[in-house]
């Protein structure tokens, strides 16, 4: 039986960042609304606590902070000819889950996605030509502007603390930043964090052969710091237990310390935890949300929340899960590319090498997550000729290490045997002598990369698991190996004692962690025939419906995508509050 | 080399940035404020709760194995390891905790990961019995009973997915587990059991859960090496 609870005006799927944001900026409306978490809360005191927090085995390799794959996960495969299987443990990506999402965990990292990113398609096509992108790629504009998106990038880094040094402040490039980010109106909250020996290395080497290297920008905070809204962010201790864990410190820019709690000052504002939204609700017009449905979790009792705008804040995947499962808007099919829901799934790409010193020591222990030196001469650099490499988007490359957490951090030589005293012998000389260059690189969108529901695998409420079908293409491929030959020369040049053979990822494997930038599924864009939601994130279906997060992107970057989540998520915000609730319907 | 020494104290203070001062500063006993030392390490009561006998004669002769008594640590069995193992299994972990176990069942691709409906426990279990069944057919005695070489030369098969155990388990998918096990036991905090005196964790020079390194980093970015007595969890519990 499914209990229906009086309505609210805005119901809120998942509190996260997105969902954050949106709470907090939607509060001063006045309007009633609730917010629906499908995990626990959060607190610094009583779960990012010294010492226990610093459990390697408990946070890392157990997975306590992150989502639980015996409730609910993917199917999983790299072509469409393969059977899906169920993801049965967590690997190549770690969505959270509770209050704070995967804001609590992550490392931090924060960039401004720029127009060659935003305006892919047309910027590709004016330089290169239309033929220059492959039939195979549906390569879309996002339908917004760098321009558009300054201010609610400003607003986002000034929230999460963002330690960085600008580039290019207002068109005048600054010494110490990244001279190929897009023009900024004010430097960075809070300056960059110390420098580590690698990054030094690194930083030295990449300058020696012409290449712009700066400190990555990142949520953890270089010092104390007190942002616009009052929230008290902490200074961080580089104690290397940064992604996989909170902060004990309250150093690390995260929605549970930052916009949950303001919103949650409000007393038009609901938080119920353990609640599971299990489906968004149509009229029988099918262009009208009335709410959703949702098992609290806790007793498996079912309720309906009637609600007159909903607002989906989910981990991006889980936006699209809702999506398929809610019937709304069609799915896509590769073989005849129509539908738009689940179309344009992307991951990230990289390659990496590892160096080792003979004498010297990083004390790779003695770090933060976003501790590490980046160039960008070959991503966001426009004056980059990618013509000669045939491929689209690009690779940052970069070197510090984001832990020295000896479960997961053990570098030894190729070719070092895999146990006994030879294998002990090595990994206690290597550990402090080694260092790794890795890039981060784009992945465009393909055809028969994307999301749809298993016809086989379901959760634990009984509703079919989502099926993605993913592998790196030939594009990313040619990309990978340029970013392998770039590590391969950066490290050359920092002469060391031996270093592997770089190596470029060429295939998609669910085990080894690579990276929680999962993107795609929802897709904003232009036109409703390719696209899910418009250029303010509400659906062309259903107007009553908006989709924040990562599944909203068109393709996915080098960079990490948490700066555009937040920065589309508040200017969704404004959206909402000056133009939708003024006038609910259709806003293009 | 410079030698960093800091009490709990310090510690616990050097963790504390502008937020949640109160909430981080537990009651400290005064025993506890000077550096601790290996007798602070914890010691689980012997014997074990998951491992049958012949299960505890594998797991003690390949952790010895894998971890042989040298100069940079005692046996496997020596700083825990085997306890590690026992303990884990009999938990939540390897009672399946955190993994999907709805069928259908198929062995899939590399890339799709692990597929086997068994939980780590169980899979231990098996493919113990079908590795002693494979070494006794090979070489003539269970895997604690046959000499190093041939120790060696099962596990580095079994790690390349040369053998196919009896029952059909991947020789890989058992050794990815008990790999992981191993390595999980070396250098997990000692409060699980294994590492026992924090001795990995000494062997490369990893300080434990000690946090406060604001300062450190601007000393020890030039290539000079930080050492410090690592700090577990129950040393500053």
């Amino acid at each position: 039986m499914v209990t229906k609870l009086p309505s609210v005006d805005i119901l809120i799927v998942g509190m996260g960042w997105t969902g954050g944001i949106l709470a907090k900026e939607l509060s001063v409306t006045g309007l009633t609304i609730a917010v629906l978490e499908r995990g626990g809360p959060h607190s610094t005191q009583n779960d990012f606590n010294v010492p226990q927090i610093r459990d390697e085995l408990r946070f890392s390799q157990r997975s306590d902070l992150l989502m639980d794959t015996a409730k609910d996960t993917l199917t999983i495969r790299n072509k469409p000819s393969e059977d899906a299987l169920p993801m049965r443990r967590l690997g190549s990506f770690l969505p959270g889950e509770g209050v704070g999402g995967a804001g609590v965990h992550w490392n931090g990292h924060t960039w401004r996605w720029p127009d060659a990113d935003l305006q892919v398609r047309t910027m590709y096509e004016q330089r290169y030509g239309k033929n220059y992108i492959p039939p195979d790629m549906p390569l879309q504009d996002w339908g917004v502007t760098y321009k558009e998106l300054e201010p609610y990038y400003d607003k986002f880094e000034y929230t999460a603390a963002i330690s960085g040094k600008a580039g290019n402040l207002k068109g005048q490039i600054q010494q110490g930043g990244n001279p190929f980010e897009a023009p900024r109106e004010r430097e960075y909250p809070v300056p960059p964090l110390i420098d580590s020996y690698a990054m030094k290395l690194f930083s030295k080497a990449a300058t020696d052969l012409g290449y712009h290297p700066f400190p990555r920008p990142t949520a953890n905070s270089s010092r104390p710091y007190t942002n616009p809204d009052g929230s008290k962010i902490g200074q961080c201790q580089y104690c290397g237990f940064c992604e996989r864990f909170g902060c004990e410190s309250n150093a690390k820019g995260s929605p549970h310390i930052t916009v949950i709690p303001i919103a949650l000052s409000k007393p038009n504002i609901e938080l119920r935890t353990y609640s599971w939204v299990q489906k968004i609700l149509l009229d029988s017009t099918r262009t009208k949300t009335t709410g959703v449905t949702y098992v609290n979790v806790l007793t498996g009792e079912e309720f309906e929340q009637p609600a007159e705008l909903v607002i989906l804040c989910a981990y991006g995947l889980w936006n699209t899960h809702l999506m398929l499962l809610s019937g709304i808007g069609k799915p896509y099919d590769p073989e005849t590319q129509t539908g738009t829901v689940g179309k344009n799934y992307c991951y990230q790409g990289g390659a990496g090498v590892s160096l080792f010193f003979e004498g010297r020591n990083f004390n790779p222990f003695m770090t933060t997550g976003g501790l590490s030196s980046v160039i960008d001469d070959f991503h966001a650099n426009w004056n980059f000729d990618r013509g000669p490499y045939g491929y689209i988007g690009g690779s940052t490359v970069s070197a510090g290490s984001s832990s020295g957490r000896p479960i997961t951090y053990r570098p030894v030589p190729p070719g070092t045997p895999q146990w006994g005293t030879e294998w002990k012998k090595a990994t206690a000389k290597w550990y402090q002598g080694a260092l790794q260059i890795g890039t981060s690189s784009s992945v465009m969108p393909h055809r028969y990369n994307y999301l749809d529901l298993d016809p086989t695998y379901r959760n634990r409420f009984g509703q079919p698991l989502m099926r993605m079908t993913f592998d790196f293409k030939a594009n990313d491929a040619k990309m990978n190996r340029h970013g392998a030959e770039l590590c391969g020369q950066i490290g050359k040049a920092m002469s060391p004692t031996i270093m592997s053979t770089p190596a470029p990822r060429l295939t998609w494997s669910v085990v080894p962690y690579q990276t929680t930038h999962n993107t795609g599924g929802t897709i904003m864009g232009t036109d409703p025939a390719n696209s899910v939601v418009n250029k303010y994130l509400q659906s062309w279906d259903v107007s009553n419906l908006f989709v924040m997060g990562a599944s909203v992107f068109a393709h996915n970057s080098s960079y990490n995508p948490t700066g555009p989540v937040g920065a589309l998520a508040y200017r969704a915000a404004d959206t909402i509050r000056e133009m939708y609730l003024k006038n609910p319907g259709p806003l293009m | 080399m410079p030698q960093i020494k800091l009490g709990r104290r310090e510690l616990i203070a050097g963790a504390i940035g502008a937020g949640s001062i109160q909430a981080l500063t537990p009651a400290i006993p005064s025993q506890a404020q000077s550096p601790p030392t290996a007798a602070a390490a914890t010691n689980l009561p012997a014997g074990y709760v998951f491992l049958k006998p012949n299960e505890a004669a594998f797991v003690e002769a390949l952790v010895d194995h894998m971890v042989p008594e040298d100069e940079l640590t005692p046996s496997g069995t020596d700083i825990g390891l085997a306890t590690f193992i026992d303990r884990a299994l009999a938990g939540s972990w390897g009672k399946g905790d955190r993994l999907y176990n709805q069928g259908p069942w198929k062995l899939g691709t590399p890339n799709q990961g692990y597929q086997l409906p068994l939980t780590p426990s169980e899979l231990y279990r098996t493919g113990i019995a079908a590795s002693n069944a494979y070494c006794r057919k090979i070489y003539n005695g269970s895997f604690d009973d046959i000499a190093a070489a041939q120790k060696e030369a099962f596990l580095k098969d079994l790690s390349v997915n040369k053998i196919k155990l009896d029952g059909g388990i991947p020789g890989n998918a058992f050794f990815d587990v008990v790999y992981q096990t191993v390595i999980e036991g070396m250098f997990a905090d000692p409060i699980y059991g294994g590492n026992k005196n924090k001795v990995c964790w000494k062997m490369i020079g990893f300080p434990g859960v000690m946090a406060n390194n604001a300062e450190n980093i601007k000393k020890y970015n030039d290539g000079r090496i930080f050492t410090a007595d690592p700090i577990s969890i129950a040393d500053m519990s």
